[in-house]
C-alpha cells in the first residue's frame, strides 16, 4: 500500500465503514495517479498492460481532449481482479478522495458478489499482461503491419459473442452417426422377381449407390448444426486459420467475455457504488467544512441531461426504491392488486426487509432483469423518464412520450444484448461452395449498413471465402455479401433461418 | 508504472493523418472552413479509422431519456455519435474527427512539400497578455466567478443557520464574492503581414471568388502556421479600390469594372504607410479573373509591381481564376514582363481542384 499517510487514514477509516454495512470485497489496492496517467490507463480499460494496437490511442485522444477542455474527468478506476486494483487521481482534494474511496469499495463489492461475475478471469492482470506479450511476439514475428492488420478485422467481430455461454451447462451432443444401426440407408430398388433380383439390382451397383447418397448427406449437413451466436468462437475453430491468427481471435475474444458483465451490470454496479458512496460519506465520513464540497461532486456525478440516461442516477435511484419498498412491505399480492393509488402511495407495513433485499438483488440480477423487475410505473412518472427519438423531418432528437411501457422497452432493448443486433452464424457452406452465411435477428430495428458491409469485408479476411448477411432493410429481406472482390445486395424471397 | 499510450497514440495520429492526406484535396474545397481560426476544432469526415461494428443505426433506435418536456420537445444536439457521416463516400462507414486547423494546414504542407519559411527581421519580440487564471476577492463585476462565489455564499448561510433546503434561495453579500483574476504571460506579436486583393468586378462570378476565398483561407492558415504572430489585411477592388474587414471580404459581392492598377496602389500605401520591410516579412495575393481596363492600366500595374511592390514583400503571388468564359490576359503579359523573378509567383486556377496546385507553386519557395 503506497498512498501518502494522509490519504492511507482515509482509506482505513473508510474501509472500516463499508465492512460494518457488510460490504464484502476482495483485497484493494490504491494507486495514486495525475490526470494524464490516468487517462492513460483508461484508455486500456483499466489495465496496464495490453496489447499495441492504436484504438486504446485513439481512447486516450478523446480521454484527454475531454479533460484538457473541462468536458470530461475520471476521478477513478476499479479493475475487477483478485485483488482488486483502483486508481485515484492525484490532484482530487481530500473530500473527493474520501468519496471516491467508499465508491471504489462500493464496486469491489458488487465485482465479489454479483453472479454475472461469476465466471471472469479474476487474475485478469496478469492475464491481459500475458496476451500482450503474445501479440507482441507475433508482432516480431510476423510484421507489425500483418499482425496490426488481422487485429483490425477481428476487432471488428469482438461483439460477435454470446454473453449468456457461460452460465449455461449444456447437455452433451448427441452422437449423430450415420453407422448408428437403423439408420442404415437405404436404396431404392427396381421391382423383380426373386431370381431375377441379382441380375435387375446387383449388389456393387447397390453398394455404389449408398455411398453416394451417403456421400451428398454429408455434405448436406450443415456447420453449425445450430445457429451459433458465439461467430469468434465458430471462426476460431472452423476458418483456415495459422496458428498465431488462432490465438489472436482467441485473446481478442476472452477479453470481450472478461467485459461483458461490466456492460451487462453498467446500472447495477454504478448505481450501487453510488449508493454506497453516498451512505458512507453521509452517515459516517462527512465532516461539516467538506459538506458543501461532497455535495458539488456528489451532484455533478448524478447530474442528467435531457438526452442520455445517467447510470448512476437510475441505478442509485433504483436501489434506493427498492430499498424502501421492501422496508414498507410496498410488493407482492396485496399491494400489486390494489387500485387505490392513495392507498398505495401511503403503503407502510413496517417489514424493514430493504437492505437485506438490495443485497440480495446486487447478487442475482443484471441490468436487464434490475430493470425488467424493479422499474415500476411510479418511479418512472416521479423520474420523469422519456422515450425519445430521431424526427428525421426536422433532423432533431425529440420526446416522444412518457408511456411507461414504451419507456421500459426502450430501455430493455437498449440493454439487451449490450445493445448489439443479435448475429448468428447458420451454414459454412452455403451453396455448397464454402462460403460463410450470417443471420441477423431482426428486433424491429435496422442496422447501420456502411458499418454491417465494412463488418463483412473484414470477416472476409478471415475466412477467405465470400460471407453473406441476411438481414432486412426497410422492410424486405436482403442478403448482403461480400465475396473478396465487391459488395453485393439483393432481395431474398425467403430466409435461410426460418426456425427463429 | 511504465505504459506505452504514447505508442499507440502515435499510431493512431498516424492513421487518421494518412486518411487526410489521402482526401486532403475534397477537404481543403469544403466552403464551410472558412472563417475558422488555427486553434479551432474543425470537423472532417475520415473513412476507415474506426474498427467497423454490427451495429443499429441511433436514429432508429432513439432512447431513454430524464427530464422536463412535452412530447414534440427537442433535447438538443447533446447526442453526439449520431448518424451518418456526411455521406460523399458512398458505402464507406465515416468517422468524424476533429482536428485542429493549424494541423490540417500542417498536413497540407507536407502533402505540397511546402519548405518552412525562414522569417526575416527581429524575431520573437513578445508582449505581455492577459490571461484569467486565479482567484481574488476583489474585481470588475464582469470577472465575478459565479460557482465559487455561490459555494462561498452556500457555506456561509448553511452556517449561519439562514439557509432553508424547502426554500434554497442563495443571496451572496460582499464576503462571499470571488472574482477571476488575471495574470500576465507573454505571448507574440506580430511580424508578419499578408495582404490579399480580390477582384470583385461583375466579372468575377460566385464560383469564382468562392474559389479566392478557399484559396486566401488556406494560405491564410499555413502562413498562420509559420509565424507566431501575424496580420491580415483585406482589400478589394473593380475600378477602384479599398480596404476591407475580413468577413466583408469573404462575403462581399459587387459589380463594375476593373483596373487593377488602383489595389496596387492602395497596397503599396499601406506597406509603405505601416509595414517598413526591414521589420516585417510581407505576402502579397491578388486574384482576379485576368481582364482589366485596356487604357494602359496594364503598363501601371508593372510599374507599381517593379517600383514599389517587389522590393520589400516576401512573396508577390498573382492568381488568375478562369471563369466560363475563359478569362484575360493579364497573367500573360506579367508572365512576359517578369521572367524568373525570385518573390513573385504566377498561377492560374482553372477550378477547385486546381486549387490544390495553385497553394503550391505560391508558397513552394519558402519565402
Amino acid at each position: 500500500m503506497n498512498l501518502p499517510s494522509e490519504l492511507e487514514a482515509i482509506r482505513e477509516s473508510v474501509h472500516e465503514d463499508a465492512r460494518a454495512y457488510g460490504l464484502d470485497f476482495y483485497e484493494t489496492i490504491f494507486e495514486l495517479l495525475d490526470y494524464d496517467q490516468l487517462n492513460e490507463v483508461a484508455a486500456y480499460l483499466g489495465f496496464p498492460t495490453r496489447y499495441p494496437h492504436w484504438r486504446f490511442g485513439m481512447e486516450y485522444e478523446k480521454l484527454s481532449k475531454g479533460y484538457t477542455y473541462g468536458l470530461s474527468k475520471i476521478y477513478e478506476l476499479v479493475i475487477n481482479n483478485d485483488p482488486c486494483y483502483a486508481y485515484l487521481m492525484k490532484n482530487n482534494s481530500l473530500t473527493d478522495q474520501k468519496l471516491v474511496i467508499a465508491h471504489v469499495y462500493g464496486h469491489g463489492d458488487f465485482f465479489k458478489n454479483n453472479l454475472w461475475f461469476g465466471h471472469t478471469n479474476h487474475k485478469m492482470i496478469d492475464q491481459m499482461a500475458n496476451h500482450a506479450t503474445r501479440v507482441r511476439r507475433y508482432i516480431d514475428r510476423f510484421g507489425f503491419q500483418v499482425v496490426e492488420e488481422f487485429l483490425d478485422s477481428v476487432l471488428s467481430l469482438e461483439n460477435l459473442i454470446d454473453q449468456h455461454s457461460p452460465y449455461i451447462r449444456r447437455r452433451e451432443r448427441e452422437l449423430r452417426d450415420d453407422t448408428v444401426p437403423g439408420d442404415r440407408v437405404t436404396v431404392p430398388k427396381l421391382r423383380s422377381k426373386d431370381y431375377m433380383d441379382e441380375y435387375i439390382n446387383p449388389s456393387e451397383f447397390l453398394e455404389r449407390q449408398r455411398k453416394q447418397i451417403e456421400e451428398g448427406r454429408k455434405r448436406k449437413r450443415r456447420v453449425p448444426e445450430s445457429p451459433e451466436k458465439d461467430v469468434l468462437l465458430f471462426l476460431i475453430e472452423h476458418a483456415p486459420l495459422e496458428d498465431w491468427q488462432q490465438d489472436i481471435l482467441a485473446i481478442v475474444r476472452e477479453e470481450s467475455y472478461y467485459f461483458a458483465p461490466q456492460g451487462m451490470t453498467k446500472i447495477m454496479n454504478e448505481g450501487w457504488a453510488s449508493y454506497w458512496h453516498s451512505k458512507i460519506m453521509t452517515e459516517k465520513q462527512l465532516s461539516d467544512a467538506e459538506l458543501i464540497d461532497y455535495a458539488d461532486h456528489h451532484s455533478g456525478t448524478l447530474g442528467t441531461r435531457p438526452g442520455v440516461i445517467n447510470p448512476y442516477k437510475l441505478g442509485l435511484e433504483l436501489f434506493r426504491d427498492i430499498e424502501d419498498r421492501w422496508n414498507k412491505g410496498k410488493f407482492g399480492k396485496e399491494y400489486e392488486e390494489c387500485t387505490d393509488v392513495e392507498a398505495k402511495r401511503k403503503w407502510d407495513r413496517p417489514l424493514g426487509q430493504g437492505r437485506e433485499k438490495i443485497f440480495e438483488v446486487r447478487k442475482i440480477y443484471n441490468d436487464v432483469s434490475f430493470i425488467d423487475t424493479f422499474l415500476t410505473r411510479e418511479f418512472c412518472e416521479e423520474h420523469r423518464l422519456f422515450n425519445y427519438g430521431y424526427d428525421a423531418s426536422t433532423g432533431r432528437w425529440v420526446i416522444l412520450d412518457r408511456d411507461y411501457q414504451k419507456v421500459k422497452e426502450k430501455l430493455l432493448f437498449q440493454l439487451t444484448n449490450l445493445g448489439d443486433p443479435f448475429i448468428y452464424v447458420v451454414d459454412s457452406n452455403y451453396e455448397n461452395r464454402g462460403e460463410l452465411y450470417l443471420y441477423h435477428r431482426h428486433d424491429g430495428v435496422d442496422l447501420r449498413l456502411d458499418y454491417a458491409r465494412d463488418v463483412l469485408v473484414n470477416i472476409h479476411k478471415i475466412w477467405t471465402r465470400p460471407a453473406h448477411l441476411e438481414t432486412v432493410v426497410e422492410g424486405t429481406r436482403r442478403l448482403i455479401t461480400f465475396d473478396g472482390q465487391e459488395q453485393k445486395d439483393r432481395e431474398l424471397e425467403e430466409s435461410l433461418q426460418l426456425q427463429f | 508504472m511504465v505504459l506505452t499510450i504514447e505508442r499507440d497514440q502515435n499510431r493512431f495520429k498516424q492513421i487518421v493523418r494518412g486518411a487526410i492526406r489521402r482526401n486532403l484535396k475534397r477537404y481543403i474545397t469544403r466552403r464551410e472552413f472558412i472563417g475558422r481560426r488555427g486553434k479551432d476544432f474543425v470537423s472532417i469526415p475520415v473513412p476507415q479509422v474506426e474498427i467497423p461494428t454490427f451495429r443499429y443505426d441511433p436514429r432508429s433506435v432513439g432512447g431513454v431519456g430524464q427530464g422536463e418536456g412535452e412530447a414534440g420537445t427537442a433535447i438538443g444536439a447533446e447526442r453526439g455519435e449520431g448518424g451518418p457521416g456526411a455521406g460523399d463516400m458512398p458505402g464507406e462507414h465515416l468517422l468524424e474527427v476533429d482536428v485542429q486547423l493549424s494541423e490540417l494546414a500542417k498536413i497540407l504542407g507536407e502533402e505540397l512539400e511546402l519548405p518552412r519559411i525562414r522569417p526575416r527581421g527581429k524575431k520573437n519580440i513578445t508582449q505581455d497578455k492577459d490571461r484569467y487564471v486565479g482567484i481574488n476577492r476583489v474585481g470588475p463585476e464582469s470577472l465575478r466567478h459565479f460557482k465559487r462565489t455561490y459555494k462561498q455564499a452556500l457555506k456561509r448561510q448553511i452556517i449561519s443557520g439562514s439557509y432553508s433546503p424547502e426554500q434554497p434561495v442563495i443571496v451572496p453579500i460582499r464576503e462571499d464574492l470571488r472574482y477571476r483574476a488575471r495574470k500576465k504571460v507573454p505571448g507574440p506579436t506580430a511580424n508578419a503581414v499578408i495582404l490579399y486583393m480580390m477582384d470583385v468586378s461583375g466579372s468575377m462570378e460566385d464560383e469564382q471568388k468562392d474559389i479566392v476565398r478557399i484559396e486566401s483561407f488556406w494560405i491564410d492558415t499555413w502562413l498562420r502556421s509559420q509565424y507566431r504572430g501575424i496580420e491580415s489585411r483585406y482589400v478589394v477592388h473593380d475600378t477602384e479600390a479599398k480596404e476591407v474587414d475580413e468577413e466583408t471580404f469573404y462575403h462581399l459581392r459587387e459589380s463594375g469594372g476593373t483596373r487593377i492598377s488602383s489595389a496596387y496602389q492602395l497596397a503599396a500605401k499601406l506597406i509603405e504607410h505601416y509595414y517598413p520591410a526591414d521589420d516585417w516579412n510581407i505576402y502579397l495575393f491578388h486574384f482576379s479573373d485576368g481582364d482589366n481596363l485596356s487604357d494602359g492600366d496594364d503598363e501601371l500595374c508593372v510599374e507599381l509591381i517593379t517600383n514599389r511592390l517587389l522590393p520589400g514583400v516576401n512573396m508577390f503571388c498573382y492568381g488568375q481564376v478562369e471563369g466560363r468564359y475563359g478569362s484575360g490576359k493579364f497573367l500573360d503579359m506579367l508572365a512576359d514582363r517578369f521572367e524568373s523573378i525570385d518573390n513573385l509567383a504566377l498561377s492560374r486556377i482553372e477550378g477547385r481542384e486546381h486549387i490544390f496546385n495553385s497553394i503550391k507553386s505560391f508558397l513552394g519557395k519558402g519565402r
